[in-house]
């Protein structure tokens, strides 16, 4: 296990050189945050003092934003699944090959300490930020919604990363993973609740998307800490999105084994 | 491999080609009137550009599946932006005064503008940092051309062309929609889908002012990369209506940054015809100090400019 520490020792080295880029990436991305901020005021004061959209006051819309924004920083894959791809298609996964390091583990190492290094740089920011704002956001309910919060949050951390790791899998049968990336990334970004929160969607297709594992991605942590999930719904979602974690790395380990097979090494 | 071979030949002949175009120019022009002399100046200018298209066009002929691609997933952004507005509109009628096909229409024109800028000059804003990185704008400084037309026109961007269409077209159906239930009284006249064309223009220039500028830091420092990309969050709030918007950021993005304007100025001008004129003029006055200040920028940055490794 003593490897994998350095792994992520390391890694967090090499992320703090991005230390500038990962703030101005949290500064640049407050813009629209505080634009579709601005538009949802707009909407609210259009319809008359205490208003809601589906079951949300603004208070709890800027909370459901502020959120998402905690939740994306906690857990979103930043360079990971380019990298990946890159380390596959120039041939550098040759040395994984022959070292006894196991490369997934190797990569949730690197995937955990550049979460770790972008949440100590952008923390401060975020934070300041939340508190220019906090008559607009809502507590949770209780313990155990804020306790399932966490626990949600880093089985979406997971999920976030086993799903990009099998998208990056790609690499193996095609040339250009990007744009798959991207297609993936655009599903991803509306159906897991990036745009909008999903309970303000018509009943029936927020009940499709449930089918899928988008909203585990982002939108069910951020409803367990609103309290939106709870008793039954809470424990029946934390199973769901334990069910899609495991599948996921499944699917991960399978891409992995069958494209090792095909893998040729080029120019390793 | 593959690729290099057929490339190689084809852009030592056009080194040859702009060469033969710089030695030819002082002759002519020392015997000819000051006017023929700016027409020269012109074509061959033109010339130059048509080059750089014929290599964009042969480089996009390499992975014609990639460009495809491109093409669906820029499709599914835009479709995404307008499925928020359907979200939104399920709950409200008015954002301001904004109406849901007026907003439309306002997408629409951001992604237009966005898409034209796209394709002449985005990929050339972005690869300005690398180009100072490897030190290979040396090779564009030596080139008896204007370095910046050089430098920002390099590659065209084919692929947004498409896109761009799109955009007109659910522009045009928008259009439609929006007089079908009374939100506009009247389709746009001549003068103004002319005075929206024009503004495009305008918003376009006003895009690449801003991110040259932005590109200029990699004088700087190294990293720019970054800091570039950090510039496709404006163009989330360029697709805003501007009356959801109050206090200092409105101020801020009207008057330094003008994200505000770009898009917005345009659309009003074809739905909201009778508040658009004082804000065309407000943009096109916009336009012109932002295109000043990163011609100012460019001058000063290319100034602490040293190469690479050397």
């Amino acid at each position: 296990m003593k490897k994998y520490w350095h792994v992520l020792n390391i890694g967090i080295q090499n992320n703090l050189t991005y230390r500038f880029n990962f703030l101005a990436r949290t500064l640049f991305g407050l813009i629209p945050l505080i634009a579709v901020i601005y538009v949802w005021r707009t909407i609210f004061e259009g319809k008359g003092s205490d208003a809601v959209v589906g079951t949300y006051t603004l208070a709890q819309m800027i909370s459901y934003y502020l959120l998402v924004t905690i939740v994306d920083a906690l857990t979103a894959v930043n360079e990971d699944d380019w990298q990946i791809a890159a380390d596959i298609k120039d041939g550098n996964i040759s040395q994984f090959l022959l070292k006894p390091i196991d490369y997934l583990v190797y990569r949730l190492c690197l995937f955990f300490s550049g979460r770790v290094t972008y949440i100590a740089v952008t923390a401060i920011p975020l934070a300041l930020f939340i508190l220019c704002l906090r008559k607009y956001f809502i507590l949770p309910p209780n313990w155990t919604a804020l306790g399932s919060f966490f626990i949600s949050v880093v089985m979406t951390a997971m999920l976030q990363f086993f799903t990009s790791y099998a998208m990056a899998m790609l690499a193996f049968w095609v040339l250009e993973v990007s744009t798959f990336i991207f297609i993936l990334f655009a599903f991803e970004y509306i159906a897991s609740g990036h745009l909008f929160p999903l309970d303000i969607l018509p009943k029936g297709l927020e009940q499709v998307l449930f089918y899928t594992p988008f909203p585990y991605q982002l939108y069910f942590p951020v409803s367990v800490y609103m309290g939106k999930s709870a008793g039954p719904d809470l424990i029946r979602g934390l199973i769901i999105q334990a069910f899609w974690v495991a599948f996921f790395y499944a699917v991960a380990r399978f891409a992995w084994n069958r494209g090792i097979k095909k893998y040729s090494a080029v120019g390793g | 491999m593959n690729p290099n071979s057929p490339e190689a030949p084809k852009s030592s002949d056009h080194a040859s080609r702009i060469t033969n175009h710089a030695s030819g120019t002082p002759n002519s022009s020392a015997a000819s009137s000051p006017i023929t002399n700016h027409q020269a100046l012109i074509t061959r200018y033109f010339s130059i550009y048509a080059a750089l298209w014929k290599n964009s066009v042969a480089r996009e002929l390499m992975f014609k599946s990639n460009f495809l691609l491109w093409i669906v997933v820029e499709l599914l952004w835009f479709g995404l932006q307008l499925s928020f507005i359907g979200v939104l509109y399920l709950h409200t009628d008015k954002i301001g005064s904004w109406t849901k096909w007026q907003v439309v229409m306002l997408i629409g024109a951001s992604s237009f503008i966005q898409q034209l800028y796209q394709a002449f000059f985005l990929i050339n804003c972005t690869n300005l940092s690398e180009l100072v990185r490897t030190g290979k704008l040396d090779f564009l400084l030596l080139l008896p051309v204007n370095t910046r037309f050089v430098v920002s026109l390099r590659q065209v961007d084919l692929g947004a062309f498409v896109n761009a269409t799109f955009a007109l077209a659910t522009m045009a159906y928008a259009l439609h929609m929006a007089y079908a239930t009374h939100e506009i009284t009247s389709f746009p006249r001549v003068i103004q889908l002319f005075g929206f064309f024009v503004l495009c223009i305008v918003g376009i220039v006003i895009h690449y002012s801003l991110m040259f500028l932005l590109a200029t830091i990699s004088f700087w420092t190294v990293r720019a990369q970054g800091i570039v990309w950090g510039y496709y969050n404006l163009f989330n709030i360029a697709r805003m209506p501007d009356e959801a918007f109050r206090g200092l950021f409105k101020a801020i993005f009207t008057f330094a940054i003008p994200m505000l304007l770009v898009s917005n100025v345009p659309a009003r001008v074809l739905v909201k015809p009778a508040t658009s004129f004082k804000w065309s003029l407000l943009l096109l006055a916009m336009s012109v100090l932002c295109f000043a200040v990163s011609e100012w920028g460019w001058r000063a940055s290319l100034r602490r400019y040293t190469s690479a490794s050397s």
